[in-house]
């Protein structure tokens, strides 16, 4: 082993904030059905509790075996409205089921609040939707998403209507706690089932009963990199530094899941390559972009070093690892980003660019701070666009946008932590009442006669 | 199996004998040390073999990072694999 190899693995961890974003163990509660929600929820606290009693012990461990830092442990579960189907009564008992697993394991999220509508709603989906803002208002760790559109079904018109609706009441019943409610909310078209991110995270029906998924993270690394390279490179030589790094960054990954699956005696899943920003300076996605040769992140150009970025990562991560899955891809999270915020901050990047971004990065518009006078038919109508982009280029695009209530352009919300401060930003409030009203459904585009 | 303790921090006398006798308290055979030293920072990598090791990794990892703080230098050990799995395929 070189000497430099060491050192170089050192100074990311240190200096480039290299980290092992997420352990997330995906628990089926498909077997913890009961008619009666006492029941019910009694199977799914003693499930959990079984299968993740280690799960914080073991990441913990890992870090200091390793010496790279476990930032969280997570859980993803099966979609909560399976369960509502199966048991009735207020889904928000399931919520606060969840919320006690969180903290007698100690883990820092729980997802899984979700329900799949993408083409219709079945038993308990409703009941399910109606009652995130107040399962998410009592509580902290879980978080909760909903997929409504998908390549292969269309776009469900009637839930993207309700969402605008909840959104908004996401963020009034959190109104004092800078509508925090909406930042555990995202809604999807084509939702990963084995994405390992919050607040996304939920563990699909076609999974196993139990498995470790990995999330790595570094765009630090990836901006260090950059950022030594010479201003003449060409962009395919750019391209290939990016894969060079995305490979060993996704090596951390692959080393973390095969070593957590076999303390804990699970199936390892999946290695999520996705590039997750964190708002301490220089673990910036934005920054990556600007080392590109960007003024500042939204300027003309963004979109297509995006583009390459999104597509370089997963090309240098694939290799690393022998599964890959969830999102893949570079996130950009506004309040998350510390070259985001500034971007936002000064008015180079608008709601408009990020759209754009959207189409070819691995979710879509993400911790976005909107003005709290925005009526739900606006927010649903921003949904609807995103699940468009989704639905036709077949990828994952999410929302989770928050109205800051009683804020307006020029305010800044603070979520503190991971999910960072952002500046409330301007959006187009013209109506499209009549249209989101309509509901109904967008038809599946077509997937062959692309000549 | 083995691991790699790093130290990096300002020369001074003494921090070689310092940790090659912690390594000798907890039964850590030391394989091969490399050490530079540039514009008075010390930097040092030593291989250990830790099969034989009287505690847990973790905690000799831990042991050595309080050992760095009270010294003024930054040590880790951390397991081979983790150099391993990145920089060879």
């Amino acid at each position: 082993m070189q000497t430099n190899e060491i050192l170089e693995t050192i100074k990311m961890i240190d200096e480039e904030y290299l980290d092992i974003r997420t352990i997330t163990m995906g628990i089926s509660l498909l077997d913890c059905m009961d008619p009666d929600i006492q029941v019910s929820c009694q199977k799914v606290e003693e499930k959990i509790c079984r299968l993740a009693k280690d799960l914080v012990k073991v990441g913990n461990d890992f870090s200091k075996i390793y010496g790279i830092p476990v930032v969280n442990k997570r859980i993803s579960v099966t979609p909560i409205a399976m369960l509502v189907a199966c048991s009735g009564g207020n889904p928000v008992e399931y919520a606060l089921t969840l919320e006690r697993c969180a903290q007698k394991l100690g883990v820092d999220f729980i997802g899984g609040y979700s329900a799949l509508v993408q083409k219709g709603y079945a038993a308990g989906d409703n009941e399910l939707i109606e009652s995130i803002p107040e399962a998410l208002a009592k509580t902290q760790h879980v978080c909760a998403s909903v997929n409504v559109g998908s390549t292969k079904a269309g776009i469900n018109m009637d839930a993207v209507a309700q969402m605008g609706r909840i959104v908004k009441r996401c963020a009034e019943y959190t109104k004092d706690d800078n509508c925090l409610g909406a930042a555990k909310l995202v809604v999807f078209c084509n939702a990963p089932e084995d994405n390992p991110f919050m607040a996304g995270a939920f563990h699909g029906v076609g999974e196993a009963d139990c498995v470790i998924n990995v999330g790595v993270s570094g765009p630090g690394v990836v901006r260090a990199v950059l950022s030594k390279a010479d201003k003449s490179l060409r962009m395919d030589q750019i391209a290939d530094l990016i894969k060079r790094t995305a490979f060993k960054i996704t090596r951390m990954g692959q080393l973390v899941g095969t070593v957590a699956s076999e303390k804990l005696g699970v199936p390892f899943g999946i290695v999520d390559l996705s590039l997750a920003p964190t708002p301490a300076i220089g673990d910036s996605v934005a920054y990556i972009l600007e080392e590109m040769g960007l003024e500042t992140c939204g300027a003309y150009g963004t979109t297509a070093c995006l583009a390459m970025l999104n597509d370089a990562v997963k090309k240098g991560g694939v290799m690393a690892t022998s599964n890959v899955g969830g999102l893949s891809g570079a996130f950009i999270p506004v309040s998350e980003d510390a070259g985001m915020i500034h971007a936002a901050r000064t008015g180079a990047l608008k709601l408009e660019k990020l759209e754009a971004m959207t189409a070819v990065c691995s979710v879509g518009l993400d911790m976005i701070v909107i003005p709290g006078e925005t009526s739900a038919s606006v927010i649903s109508g921003i949904i609807a666009d995103e699940a468009a982009i989704g639905m036709v280029n077949t990828k994952t695009t999410a929302v989770r946008v928050i109205p800051a209530i009683g804020k307006d352009v020029g305010d800044e919300l603070d979520f503190g932590g991971l999910l960072g401060a952002g500046p409330v930003m301007p959006i187009s409030q013209i109506s499209n009442d009549v249209m989101i009203n309509r509901g109904g459904r967008i038809p599946a585009p077509l997937q062959a006669l692309k000549n | 199996m083995k691991a790699v303790i790093s130290v990096i921090g300002k020369d001074k006398v003494g921090i070689l004998a310092m940790i090659a006798n912690e390594c000798a308290n907890y039964n850590l055979n030391v394989l091969d040390v490399t050490q530079t030293i540039v514009d008075s920072m010390f930097t040092m990598t030593m291989m250990v073999a830790i099969d034989e090791m009287s505690i847990p990794l973790n905690e000799f990892a831990e042991k050595m990072e309080n050992l760095g703080k009270e010294k003024n230098l930054v040590i880790r050990c951390m397991h081979q694999d983790i150099f391993n799995s990145m920089h060879k395929i």
